[in-house]
């Protein structure tokens, strides 16, 4: 690195055309955030993020979401190694179902989980009738379900590709040397999986920590118990209290990117593994 | 083969750009309280029938995020407000280019679904923990109509959801997710079976309906004055709502 703008070959300018594209999408991302920092009452910030309800929010977004990351990893894990490991028939087909909710607007999660798990669902009804299980609204658990139903998808396919990524051979090594399966999972396969496990639980839990849509629709609006930081935000928007909705906004910003980067390297993780000065070479 | 392809291309490009302006109708567009829905669709009906060229687009949610939008520039004709505090949003936020008027009146209504699983029969029976209870958020205006009443009533609740408004308490009710909901009298033949009304006795508290123009235009002023008419009062009578 010499300088800003220096690609990793010295000697070659950077288009100016692609720069100007670049500066325009940063500009277009960026805006949005510069536009509420701007906004922002600074000298009361402090004072709106004390308040209770604040505070409650904040501890019900955190509890929500960390296990709604613990869901996505003890679920998830086993799901990555089958899609990664095992060839069967229609493998493409779960990996589909399995990342819907990436691309699926929340508010239809939440929606299709009222069928499922809802008083009247498919296995709700089941649930309720057996257990006695009673309606998930305005229960944490819904909320749990409704935010690892949108964060899963994050965690598995992160630690399908770790997954893909690694070497098999020195799992093969290991039971050669007389190491057993568990063996074998727990002294190779794990921590050579770690990094991929701990960036795909960070991305879910980032997920989480967002989620709208899937827990106000399926786990409804309870203070202290779903209403998370994002409902709390869109509710003082609507009650005409900016303030109170602009200072949650620059917590979940602040809690957001300090998750992102945290991540960073991760996600430039090839080329950054490269000793310097070795001449690049393409991905196989 | 390609030929097929050329013309699909063509057929989505005309379908997609149909939507892009280019019309030369009249667009009214307004922003109406949830619980307006079905009444407003009439009255844009109606009004769209007595003014050829016109073409009314309507955007239904709770009023206080109604408000929320306009007060932040939304490009709204119309806004048609459930209570007459988010109506002052606007007001207040200079938004409105006229003077709101009430057009409506609604009184609170107490549903649960078709079978009643919680066995509700009256207000006081909200206050069991045990019922799944759904009312609207506070600056909601059916939430702010909730909590007077049930003040009055010294019913003291704990509600397991707060929704953004009357509609998604509505629906909750409907799917038979919750054991009861508070809503509006005009509500009640909206879940039509799917849920009963629980009597509430004599109501003394209501909303109050203000609407006003937004924009200066004709059409808006138009409009309003159709929701004002005559027409309009029958439409909104038809639907459950009272007159101020």
């Amino acid at each position: 690195m010499t300088g800003r703008f220096t690609t990793k070959r010295p000697h070659r300018r950077p288009p100016i055309a692609i720069l100007v594209m670049a500066i325009i999408a940063v500009a277009v991302l960026a805006l949005p955030l510069v536009g509420l920092l701007q906004r922002t009452p600074w000298s009361s910030l402090g004072t709106t993020l004390g308040e209770t309800a604040t505070l409650e929010a904040l501890r019900v977004s955190v509890v929500v979401s960390l296990l709604a990351a613990g869901v996505s990893v003890v679920l998830g894990l086993p799901l990555a190694w089958v899609l990664a490991r095992l060839s069967f028939r229609g493998r493409a087909l779960v990996r589909a179902v399995v990342l819907l909710p990436m691309v699926l607007p929340p508010v239809v999660g939440g929606i299709a989980l009222f069928f499922a798990l809802g008083r009247r669902g498919l296995v709700g009804r089941a649930l309720h009738n057996w257990f006695g299980l009673d309606t998930l609204i305005g229960t944490t658990a819904g909320a749990v379900i409704a935010a690892a139903f949108v964060s899963m998808p994050f965690f598995v396919i992160t630690a399908e590709a770790g997954l893909r990524q690694l070497d098999s051979r020195l799992e093969s090594a290991a039971s050669t040397l007389g190491a057993g399966r568990w063996t074998v999972l727990r002294r190779i396969t794990l921590p050579l999986l770690a990094p991929s496990l701990a960036a795909g639980a960070t991305l879910s839990w980032a997920r989480a920590l967002g989620e709208f849509g899937a827990t106000i629709t399926f786990a409804g609006n309870h203070p202290g118990r779903t209403r998370t930081l994002p409902l709390a935000i869109a509710q003082a928007n609507e009650a005409g209290q900016p303030e109170a909705a602009i200072a949650m906004s620059v917590l979940l910003i602040g809690v957001s990117l300090l998750i992102l980067i945290g991540l960073r390297h991760r996600w430039i993780a090839p080329r950054a593994r490269q000793p310097e000065g070795s001449p690049e070479t393409s991905p196989s | 083969m390609r030929t097929l392809g050329l013309g699909l291309l063509a057929g989505v490009l005309a379908w997609i750009s149909a939507g892009c302006g280019g019309d030369d109708g009249t667009i009214v567009t307004v922003y109406a309280a949830a619980s307006l829905s079905e009444a407003f669709e009439d009255l844009a009906e109606e009004f769209e029938a007595a003014n050829p060229g016109v073409d009314v687009k309507l955007s239904f949610a709770g009023s206080a995020r109604l408000a929320a939008q306009i007060s932040a520039g939304a490009r709204a004709d119309v806004f048609a407000s459930a209570d007459i505090a988010n109506m002052a949003r606007v007001v207040d936020a200079g938004r409105t280019s006229a003077p709101p008027v009430l057009f409506a009146r609604n009184r609170l209504a107490l549903v649960v679904p078709a079978d009643n699983p919680g066995d509700v029969t009256e207000l006081a029976d909200l206050v069991d923990d045990e019922l799944v209870v759904a009312v609207c958020a506070p600056e909601v205006p059916c939430g702010a109509l909730a909590e007077t009443v049930l003040d009055d009533a010294g019913v003291d609740i704990d509600a397991d959801t707060e929704e953004a408004s009357v509609r998604a308490v509505l629906t909750k009710v409907m799917l038979g997710e919750v054991d009861a909901g508070l809503v509006y009298a005009s509500d009640v033949a909206v879940g039509s079976d799917k849920v009963l009304a629980v009597p509430l006795g004599p109501q003394i508290r209501f909303n109050d309906y203000p609407v006003a123009t937004v924009s200066d235009r004709e059409v808006a002023t138009d409009f309003v004055d159709f929701v004002l008419g005559p027409d309009g009062f029958r439409i909104l009578w038809i639907h459950g709502f009272d007159s101020p």
